[in-house]
């Protein structure tokens, strides 16, 4: 049997019963890798030696009949998160060589439940982007077609997953990041409810709107992640202190009593029919498993990429003014000035679109065009926030396409920045107002590339997304397929 | 115009980013093309709508303030490019 095509809870039951051991599935996962990262691109560090001294350990550990949730599962975790015995790079030359000095919470969590990290994979620099072609290092390929996008900015995450490279994988969602690339590649992605999950040690790209999240095979083994991830963390301030639900015990069969809202803005022109149909025919199935279908609209999702890109490049401006040559990543030292130092460090080191966003964000917060820009997206954000409470008052949860388009070829889009941001209308609004999103394989289109479907909810509501996944999954039968690699 | 060669010159020295000439002209182009977009905004009247700058209703974020260990010299230090044993070296602030 091949043990990489093995989902996280498949890994994890033959584990346990000593059906296989974690040295055998982590070399398996190693010799997959090996057989087709040529391909797939995903990876900016791989560590090898490190895994597999930690799946020995893991070993002894299953043999003491204690094992923890996550005991000997590989995994792959994205560069923008912070580990302490492997370098971080946010996918920008600025850090390249950089290794921090301590664990995100995240992967804290996942090291304290046993998981192996494989390696740090691909993303857009500092997650700023929709297909991780701004990566410095290394491009991933979409491993349903390479040459074509595997998204992004979890680009390097969402490829790993699908192509066998990993059991599961973390990333970061600032406006779509997460379920973007899921979907692109046929596999879940959820951006859990702003505060659910901790944000120390996720390098800071927009903090009012980033959130970790999960990428996995199917919804049960995004349900068994979001359990490990989910939780208040004193070390950041944003994090709520809430009791986190057994997210397993929402995947259950049916849709009775479930009002699912269908936004007619999200079914507006240039969606794709492939995509329209897809979902439409996902909605079919929802609404045959017993769901009430609910025609609502959400009336200021178009001004969510206008909102979406003041707000973001506004705190972005803010928080990568740390990446000053002086404490961590590169310096030119040439420079013979402070001043000189500051701006040629920084114009060495990043790329042309994390420069772009930069300058977006310090024109949108300078003085004389605070308000026409920052203040009035903040208060735009406030009526497309009201749109969805209003829209949760009628119904459970919210459904659409995650992305106007299925994959396309890398390169296109890529000299039209406005263009690239347009192909995001669809995630934006989840980040904007807070609320969780996930998106599930629902279908292909005739070019075979995978479709995925977007479901929202109100606050701290995921079990509604993972129940209605659930029931996605069981119908669409997406999870039995994996690419031609 | 939504945005000048002059603006975007200024900003980027507030953003301590140094850009070439042929920089400055392609941002001066793309960011003219957002900043248009963004523009769409003033369709809306906000007058009496409040910001969101955040999506929680979280104020203070309290914990009790006790003493912990904070991270050693030598691993704050190990990443700094230049660096002695002491403290982070950077090129002459006062002449």
């Amino acid at each position: 049997m091949e043990l990489h095509t093995l989902t996280l809870q498949q890994a994890k039951d033959k584990l346990i019963n000593r059906d296989i051991t974690s040295l055998a599935l982590t070399q398996s996962l190693l010799a997959r890798i090996d057989q087709v990262e040529s391909k797939v691109k995903a990876f900016i560090s791989l560590h090898k030696e490190q895994a597999l001294q930690a799946a020995q350990q893991a070993d002894e550990q299953l043999a003491k009949d204690n094992a923890k949730e996550l005991c000997g599962l590989p995994l792959a975790v994205k560069d923008v998160l912070c580990t302490a015995d492997m370098p971080t790079t946010c996918g920008s030359k600025i850090l390249e060589g950089f290794t921090p000095p301590y664990d995100a919470t995240v992967i804290r969590r996942l090291k304290d439940e046993g998981a192996i990290i494989l390696g740090k994979v691909a993303m857009d620099e500092f997650a700023m982007g929709s297909t991780s072609e701004s990566c410095a290092y290394t491009v991933p390929e979409n491993p349903w077609k390479p040459g074509y996008v595997a998204g992004g900015s979890s680009g390097g995450s969402a490829a790993a997953v699908a192509a066998g490279e990993c059991l599961a994988s973390l990333g970061s969602d600032t406006g779509g990041s997460i379920r973007q690339p899921a979907s692109l590649c046929g596999i879940v992605g959820m951006k859990p409810t702003y505060g659910r999950v901790s944000r120390y040690g996720l390098v800071a790209f927009a903090s009012s709107l980033d959130q970790v999240g999960p990428l996995t095979k199917d919804v049960t083994d995004c349900a068994l992640m979001m359990n490990i991830l989910s939780g208040h963390d004193l070390r950041d301030s944003t994090s709520i202190d809430r009791a986190v639900p057994d997210f397993s015990t929402a995947l259950v069969d049916g849709m009775k009593g479930m009002r699912v809202g269908i936004p007619e803005e999200y079914f507006g022109a240039g969606l794709d029919p492939d995509v329209d149909k897809v979902v439409r025919n996902g909605i079919d199935m929802l609404k045959d498993a017993g769901a009430e279908i609910v025609e609502l609209s959400l009336p200021h999702t178009e001004y969510c990429v206008a909102v979406y890109y003041l707000i973001a490049p506004a705190e972005a401006s803010s928080n990568l003014a740390r990446f000053d040559g002086v404490r961590y990543g590169y310096r030119d030292l040439e420079a013979e000035s402070l001043l000189d130092m500051y701006k040629q460090s920084r114009s060495q080191g990043f790329g042309d679109e994390v420069k772009r966003r930069i300058l977006i964000g310090t024109y949108a917060l300078s003085s004389g065009y605070y308000d026409a820009y920052y203040k009035k997206a903040s208060q735009v954000r406030t009526l497309i926030k009201d749109d969805f409470e209003k829209a949760f008052a009628s119904c459970d949860l919210v459904v659409s396409p995650v992305t106007p388009t299925p994959a396309w070829q890398i390169g296109k889009n890529s000299d039209d920045p406005l263009a690239m941001y347009l192909s995001d209308i669809l995630t934006l609004s989840a980040n904007l107002a807070g609320i969780p999103g996930i998106s599930v394989p629902c279908g292909f289109s005739a070019e075979g590339l995978p479709i995925g479907m977007q479901m929202q909810a109100a606050h701290f509501n995921e079990e509604v997304l993972f129940r209605a996944a659930w029931n996605i999954e069981q119908q669409a039968g997406i999870r039995k397929m994996s690419p031609p690699l | 115009m939504k945005i000048t060669k002059e603006e975007v010159e200024k900003v980027a020295a507030l953003a301590r980013l140094q850009l070439t000439e042929n920089e400055v002209e392609q941002m001066t182009r793309q960011l003219d093309t957002i900043l248009s977009y963004v523009a769409k905004l003033d369709e809306l009247n906000t007058d009496n709508i409040p910001v969101t700058t955040h999506t929680q209703p979280v104020t203070n974020a309290f914990r009790d303030d006790i003493v912990q260990e904070s991270l050693p010299k030598d691993k704050a230090l190990a990443n700094a490019p230049l660096a002695d044993e002491e403290a982070f070296t950077v090129p002459k602030i006062i002449t």
